[in-house]
């Protein structure tokens, strides 16, 4: 610090405590309306503190089907699994072919490059139909892989590990090749363990991505069983307008929320040198 | 574009290793792509049997109907509003952050987590708060007069999405912002308090100039996470109601197409939407390779 400014010191965690609140308020209300049987919340009025039923409400939403959702356990399940498997295989894909483009000369290697990262170009959400129109074709809609592969392709984690290896010195590989070792073992024995904190960096970054997947689960699912959590909030959500059953909806946002929420408070190192370095 | 000095000799083994990145690139990025801006030329009979070329025809339609047209400033107030709210807040809170020494670290932690919730939970959980029956701030607004029905009045609505759109988004500026604050030297701050200048004359005259990158590189992520991700707000909170209200270019993208199945209009839209991503990227592209000469 330059000076020593007790007021503006103050004003700074006045200003830090008012923005934690607003952070904290919408989800602190939900967590409250989890925690009360529904009549509590429907009379106008809502309590502020806490109620006692928050495992049953938790319990409930669970275990029973809901209208228009399957059971959350199985919803659970799917965006674990879509969520991890995004994860592994956008970082599987885009850590080899990183790899073919720093390490090889070959023909079509800048082609291959700005493919990849016309991507970058090209989300989900300005070409709806005809992607969904493919899946249709490929006889993927309702089923994993559906819901996984057209996700998987990654500019980003590509520049990531590009970006990464041109920072590796050559001599490395230099050395690799002098003492006789091929591509794979010099990709295996060398590059991947020097790459462990970036990959783990990215995982943090790209289950996040993965978890809070919503309008593509929307396009290619239509059978409940691979409903993932965040259909199963919003349809929840909106099968109820007429008599909304709010502390279970809550229950279950409080439950589509906190994996993510775990993974970046109890990892915000990885999670914040992620999102810093994806976005070079 | 860099290789390295020495490379592995090449035969068979790079194709391989770029294969599977780029299959799942062409089937699932770049054909569907080019099939939409194939169909946004085309007009296909109501049976799908056959289809004819009819040129810019949707275009045309589309910049002549006055709800495409609503959509796109619709669209662009949505964005400013978000950037301006959410970087202004995240701005003010990672100077707040950076002043503080000790503590600094626990404010982050606190201001970071909403980055892990989803744009629809995100929508569910203001759209619960702003609820006209049971929700609190409606309740609350009573008292000065306002009654809030975000159901019926468009423009209620369209400040619920704001707020949650904008909410979510906080901590992701607040991040990019404190990494810009911590990288500008000390040394310039000290030698202009020597000089005579308090806290808010070196902010605007030092620091933010500084972080100018910084706040450039943020609005085109902004722009374009308020374009696209937000999907699932609108979805959850709205639906593009009442009375397209809400509507912005992305919803009706899927409005149009999935739930309307009018094919050909929707595609021209993708194109357009496209071809504003195709800015947005170049634009920060081009940006970030003079960052790394600054």
């Amino acid at each position: 610090m330059v000076e020593n400014r007790p007021w503006l010191t103050f004003l700074a965690h006045f200003v830090l405590i008012c923005g934690v609140v607003i952070v904290a308020f919408p989800v602190y209300i939900a967590f409250i309306a989890s925690t009360h049987v529904p009549t509590a919340l429907s009379s106008g009025r809502m309590p502020l503190l806490p109620g006692g039923e928050l495992w049953n409400n938790v319990f409930e939403v669970l275990t029973k089907e809901q209208r228009g959702a399957a059971p959350f356990w199985l919803m659970s399940f799917n965006s674990l699994l879509m969520a991890v498997t995004i994860t592994i295989g956008k970082v599987a894909i885009s850590i080899i072919s990183a790899f073919a483009i720093v390490y090889f000369r070959f023909p079509g290697r800048v082609l291959a490059f700005w493919l990849i990262f016309i991507t970058l170009m090209l989300p989900v959400e300005v070409r709806i139909i005809p992607t969904f129109a493919v899946v249709a074709n490929l006889g993927l809609l309702n089923t994993y892989a559906g819901l996984t592969i057209p996700l998987i392709a990654s500019a980003t984690a590509t520049f990531l590990f590009r970006q990464f290896f041109m920072t590796i010195p050559d001599e490395l590989m230099e050395a690799a090749r002098v003492d006789g070792a091929g591509p794979i073992k010099f990709f295996r024995d060398i590059l991947l363990p020097l790459s462990r904190t970036n990959i783990a960096a990215l995982c943090v970054i790209l289950f996040i991505y993965g978890w809070i997947q919503y309008l593509w689960p929307l396009l290619v699912t239509s059978d409940p069983k691979y409903y993932t959590l965040m259909m199963g909030v919003k349809r929840l959500a909106a099968a109820q307008e007429a008599n909304p059953q709010w502390n279970l909806i809550m229950a279950s946002v409080i439950l589509a929320m906190l994996p993510p929420i775990l993974v970046v408070i109890f990892m915000q190192r990885l999670f914040v040198k992620g999102l810093v370095e994806t976005e070079k | 574009m860099d290789t390295k000095r020495t490379v592995f000799p090449s035969q068979g083994l790079p194709y391989l290793l770029v294969a599977p990145q780029l299959i799942i690139t062409i089937i699932f990025f770049i054909w569907p792509a080019g099939q939409a801006v194939k169909s946004s030329f085309e007009r296909e009979d109501p049976f799908g049997l056959s289809t004819s070329f009819v040129g810019l025809m949707h275009y045309g339609r589309l910049f002549e109907d006055p709800a495409y047209l609503a959509s796109v400033g619709r669209t662009a107030l949505f964005a400013l509003a978000v950037t301006v709210i959410s970087m202004g807040l995240a701005l003010l809170l990672a100077t707040a952050v950076n002043r503080l020494i000790r503590s600094g670290t626990t404010y982050s932690t606190l201001l970071l987590w909403p980055y892990a919730v989803s744009p629809v939970v995100a929508g569910i959980l203001w759209w619960f708060i702003f609820n006209s029956s049971t929700g609190i701030l409606p309740y609350m607004l009573e008292f000065f007069g306002v009654d809030w029905n975000h159901q019926l009045n468009g423009g209620q609505a369209m400040i619920l999405i704001i707020i949650a759109a904008s909410w979510k988004q906080i901590s992701y500026n607040f991040l990019f912002f404190l990494a810009g604050l911590q990288s500008v030297p000390q040394s310039l701050n000290e030698a202009a308090a020597i000089d005579g200048a308090g806290p808010f004359k070196r902010f605007w005259t030092i620091v933010f100039p500084l972080i100018s990158p910084t706040t450039f590189f943020l609005m085109i992520v902004n722009l374009n996470y308020t374009m696209f991700d937000t999907f699932g707000v609108i979805d959850a909170t709205t639906a593009g109601g009442p009375n397209q209200a809400t509507n912005t270019l992305v919803y009706k993208v899927y409005t149009d197409g999935y739930i309307g199945l009018n094919l050909g209009s929707s595609s021209a839209q993708s194109v357009i939407l496209m071809l504003f991503v195709i800015v947005l990227t170049v634009i920060q592209f081009r940006y970030v390779e003079r960052r790394v000469q600054y």
